[in-house]
């Protein structure tokens, strides 16, 4: 059993995928519950595997019986195997929020749309568990696919977002696949573990075809993450996508896309090349640098909620690539966490999101003011935990991301990437009090803007604001606040434990030469 | 000396008891009996907690707890040293008066929101426990940033226009603070391996180059010269009295600015130590920075007609004598700077809750509009009298002990000019209090007729503040054993003798 589990994840979201549009002939109420079961019972599976991971190591399973480097190989070490977690409980509980945004965003779209959404899950899982780049480079072309459905199915001009996102995407997948090309000449192998042996052997330092591959390659993930300046797909597909697509694709999608980052730099390259002989991670760390900066002032500048959360996400990528660019253990374990932290911070921002936009009609943090709390107070409790952890106040999640990066910029005497990591914290505080502010304190009565400032999600179904406020009085429904407040309390339970995820989970993954 | 360590989950109770206290806060907002009863007793069996750990503490045992790791290497611990339970017995002790009096402070001027105010305050006074009982650094900054955010809620309490903006500047520079000392402590951990204070510092046979010592002592210096409102970092004080008075009085007299001094007083004594201060010249940075703060603010403080404003900047000025203790690394410096945290507590919180008083009954709160009003505030402006004679330096009122022990620790380091700027200081003091005085018994005032003393809730605790200040005068020892602590402080973390 345990041996096969590896292949069990693509497994279970494959039928997932095709029992949920068989559905729609009959039994579409059945369409939500099929969709979190099948995540929920990936969560249980990868969760098992990382137990196995942490107690007996890696896991490998060979499909077809075929010997990598000849077959395809799936292996779950601890990255993958955390990663794998990591995304999967996530989307579990954003699936089980989706009921109602689903009900009200989506008429007449659900079953399909969980259906692609479960195609976005076994793409982005196997991606992850795949030990093999070809293979990944498949699973990437599935998880895009999906994601550009996903996102086209929002509200107005989304599909035209959908667009810019598959046409820079696709670039992405075109570069990764030229690169893995003069990786497959020059090695004669496209396994991982076989190229990590290979590689060193061919001088790679002196070799153009090896380092072109690996440009290409990194340029290709680093759209697909939104590395700056590459992020330009980003900030309109996340605030365009309908709610339970922000709140999928933003927390998990460009995180997988920082795994294959890691995976490609660290896992096959090896660190020594990467860190000595190119200057591939000093371009890395300056442009995620840049990345930081840029994505939190122009964050500051969003009216709207999920437009400044887009902008935000752009500058978390940065963390991560910083975090790599250090190319030592702290950078290693602060990127690695930021994962984990980030994906959990932007899952409960977006569902925070997606309530407001079910229940007063609109994101648009112009219009916000206490009336908000009262109606809604837990989720607005939950939105305040996220976004003190963003800022990155202890003992939330957040500070520990900060404090490892702040230690690994310390140890590579990068006084600027430090000054970056401690500056972003302030515009953080920026534009994240900037709501709270309005939430907690400006009183209902003075609202001067109107519906000529509808940014939100006004045009869909044309509810009108009156009907959307009477509708909101009260917090939504359980559905709706117990996967924003487990959320919230996650992220607290991240920070004050986290000595345990390092030391069990992202020290044992710490690659060789780092 | 050798410092021994038993293990006791005391401290941690000491800190939890007034966050468990939030919920119920919270929960019975429509019982505002119920409410305050919360936290009453949460403030009662806090002060006892720290209380009980007194008697360990001054045979030289901290009670020292491990709670889990919290980043590789380092635990969230926490120790009740000498010094951690000697500024957690002045917070938690205030706290208990400064309950009573914003129960009349809030009920007498009907304020909204109370709720959110006490919960708030409850969770502060958790927070500065946390500070006083912090083993490391990590666990210092934590609870420093958890006040930070807690205090901001009483700030702003008013949601005007100006107390938002009041907010923001604090937030702006707290966080920035909070920052520095991040990457403070961050080098710290790098460079030596270990962010657990020690008396006597930590650095060990550890040697930076001056200008990496420097730049650290300076990440340092602004992570905690925030709260400790070192000039040019202090200028969100004076703005941040637009919170509601008990909050300025507890909070921006004693306990996060205090925590500021005490964070100070951490890092000179605990993480670079004595002998390294020295090494470096970084005690003359401290000094400098901190003279010129006591003469400027003494200075401003004159131009002030907003009584609370004027405190606002004799806070200022005072806060510097703590630091400036420290920065002479004499015992006597380091006793005295101790002292005047405990004595510039008692003394500051009693002028803010008159001028609290003040504010709730006659709604008045500049100085030129007191005129007068000794005749029906006598217990209020008696109370203020003893504060401001002890600012100044007058005995027998404690302010006097801190400051003699100030100007002992100059001349323990042969420094006449911190000598001079002590004396100096006790002058102008003299100077931007006693108009206040004069004004309300020997002008006469308008509009007075039909109003009494203020309401007793708040006169009650301000009367025993100041006796409290009085007594610790006439007797440093009483009750407490503040001077007792402070000299085992002073002579652990110098090595010498006292006199």
């Amino acid at each position: 059993m345990v041996r096969n589990a590896p292949a069990l994840i693509p497994v279970i979201y494959l039928t997932a995928c095709l029992l949920i549009a068989l559905t729609k002939i009959k039994y579409r109420q059945y369409a939500y519950p099929m969709a979190v079961a099948a995540a929920a019972l990936a969560s249980a599976v990868s969760v098992g595997m990382l137990v196995h991971v942490v107690r007996y190591g890696p896991l490998h399973y060979h499909f077809g019986g075929w010997i990598p480097p000849l077959g395809i190989e799936y292996s779950i070490d601890h990255l993958s195997g955390f990663v794998a977690v990591v995304i999967n409980i996530v989307a579990t509980i954003v699936l089980v929020h989706s009921l109602h945004v689903n009900k009200i965003e989506l008429v007449r779209k659900v079953v399909p749309y969980y259906s692609v959404a479960m195609l976005l899950m076994l793409g982005l899982n196997g991606i992850v568990i795949t030990g093999d780049f070809f293979n990944l480079f498949v699973f990437l072309e599935i998880a895009s696919l999906a994601s550009y459905g996903l996102v086209a199915t929002g509200e107005r001009g989304s599909a035209f977002a959908a667009l810019r996102y598959l046409i820079l995407g696709t670039v992405g997948a075109s570069f990764y696949l030229l690169g893995l090309g003069f990786l497959y000449i020059n090695t004669g192998s496209l396994n991982m573990a076989d190229l990590a042996l290979i590689i060193p052997l061919l001088q790679p330092h002196n070799d153009p075809a090896i380092i072109i591959a690996l440009v290409f390659m990194v340029v290709g993930i680093a759209i697909k993450m939104a590395i700056f300046p590459l992020h330009g797909w980003l900030p309109d597909a996340y605030t365009l996508a309908p709610s339970t697509t922000s709140a999928l694709i933003a927390p998990i999608g460009t995180k997988v896309a920082s795994y294959i980052l890691i995976r490609a730099l660290f896992f096959v390259y090896g660190a020594n090349l990467v860190s000595k002989g190119i200057p591939v991670l000093t371009i890395l760390g300056w442009l995620s640098a840049a990345g930081i900066i840029y994505g939190s002032i122009l964050a500051i500048a969003q009216s709207e909620l999920k437009r400044m959360l887009a902008y935000s996400s752009v500058a978390q990528v940065g963390y991560i690539g910083l975090g790599v660019s250090m190319a030592n253990p702290l950078g290693f374990i602060g990127a690695v966490l930021h994962v984990v932290n980030h994906a959990t911070m932007k899952a409960c921002l977006f569902l925070v999101a997606a309530n407001m936009r079910v229940h007063m009609g609109h994101s648009d943090i112009s219009r916000f003011d206490s009336s908000y709390r009262v109606k809604m107070p837990f989720t607005m409790a939950a939105f305040t935990v996220a976004a003190i952890s963003m800022v990155g106040l202890p003992p939330l999640a957040g500070f520990f991301s900060k404090w490892y990066l702040a230690l690994a910029t310390i140890e590579n005497s990068q006084w600027i990437f430090l000054g970056v990591i401690l500056v972003s914290s302030l515009l953080n505080a920026v534009y994240f009090f900037r709501v709270i502010e309005k939430v907690y304190m400006k009183s209902p009565s003075d609202k001067t803007v109107n519906d000529q400032h509808s940014g939100g999600r006004d045009d869909h179904q044309a509810a009108p604001e009156e009907e959307a406020v009477t509708f909101g009085s009260g917090e939504p429904g359980p559905s709706m606040l117990v996967p924003v407040i487990i959320f919230a309390v996650a992220l607290l339970l991240l920070g004050i434990f986290n000595a345990v995820i390092v030391t069990t989970l992202i020290k044992p993954m710490i690659p060789l030469g780092l | 000396m050798n410092e021994l360590i038993y293990v006791s989950h005391i401290p941690l109770y000491a800190v939890l008891v007034s966050m468990a206290a939030v919920p119920l806060i919270l929960l019975s907002s429509s019982k505002p009996n119920l409410r305050e009863t919360w936290t009453i007793i949460a403030a009662v069996s806090k002060f006892l907690l720290v209380l009980s750990l007194l008697p360990g503490a001054l045979e030289g045992r901290s009670a020292a707890l491990h709670l889990l790791e919290i980043s590789p290497g380092i635990d969230l611990a926490l120790k009740a040293d000498p010094f951690g339970v000697f500024f957690a017995l002045i917070s938690s002790g205030l706290w208990i008066v400064t309950s009573f009096y914003s129960i009349g402070y809030v009920r007498g001027n009907q304020e909204h929101k109370q709720t959110r105010y006490f919960a708030s305050f409850a969770m502060c006074l958790s927070a500065t426990m946390g500070i006083a009982f912090s083993a490391n650094l990590l666990t210092f900054i934590i609870f420093y940033e958890i006040l930070t955010i807690s205090t901001y809620p009483l700030v702003i309490h008013k949601e005007s226009k100006e107390a938002i903006s009041a907010g923001r500047q604090y937030l702006l520079y707290t966080l920035s603070a909070g920052l520095l000392l991040i990457a403070g402590a961050a080098f710290t951990y790098l460079a030596t391996g270990t962010i657990d204070f020690k008396a006597g510092g930590l650095f060990g046979t550890v040697v930076l180059s001056q200008g990496a010592m420097t730049a650290l002592f300076f990440l340092f210096l602004g992570g905690v010269g925030v709260k400790a409102g070192i000039m040019p970092l202090h200028s969100w004080l004076p703005v941040a009295m637009i919170a509601p008075t008990p909050v300025s009085a507890l909070l921006h007299a004693v306990a996060v600015v205090k925590s500021g001094v005490f964070g100070v007083i951490r890092v000179v004594g605990f993480v670079f130590g004595p002998e390294v201060m020295a090494a470096y010249g970084l005690n003359i940075i401290l000094a400098v920075f901190a003279g010129a703060t006591i003469l400027l603010a003494s200075f401003i403080a004159f131009k002030q007609d907003n009584l609370k404003r004027r405190l606002a900047y004799s806070t200022v000025g005072h806060l510097s004598y703590i630091v400036l203790g420290a920065a002479l690394l004499s015992p006597a410096g380091f006793l005295g700077g101790m002292l005047h945290i405990a004595t510039h507590a008692t003394m500051k919180i009693t002028l803010f809750f008159c001028a609290g008083a003040i504010y709730v009954n006659l709604h008045r709160e500049n100085i030129s509009q007191l005129n007068g009003i000794a005749k029906i505030m006598p217990w209020t402006m008696g109370a203020f009298i003893v504060g401001s004679l002890g600012l100044a330096g007058v005995p027998p009122i404690n302010g006097f002990v801190s400051k003699w022990f100030l100007g002992m620790g100059a001349l323990q380091s042969d420094q006449l000019v911190v000598l001079a700027i002590f004396l100096i200081s006790g002058l102008l003091n003299a100077g931007y209090f006693f108009p206040i005085v004069y004004r309300a018994y020997f002008m006469k005032g308008e509009g007075l007729e039909g109003h009494g003393e203020a309401p007793r809730f708040m006169v009650v605790p301000l009367v025993i503040t100041a006796i409290l200040s009085l007594l610790l005068g006439l007797c440093p020892d009483l009750f407490f054993h503040f001077h007792e602590l402070a000299s085992m402080v002073a002579q652990s973390l110098t090595g010498g003798m006292l006199l």
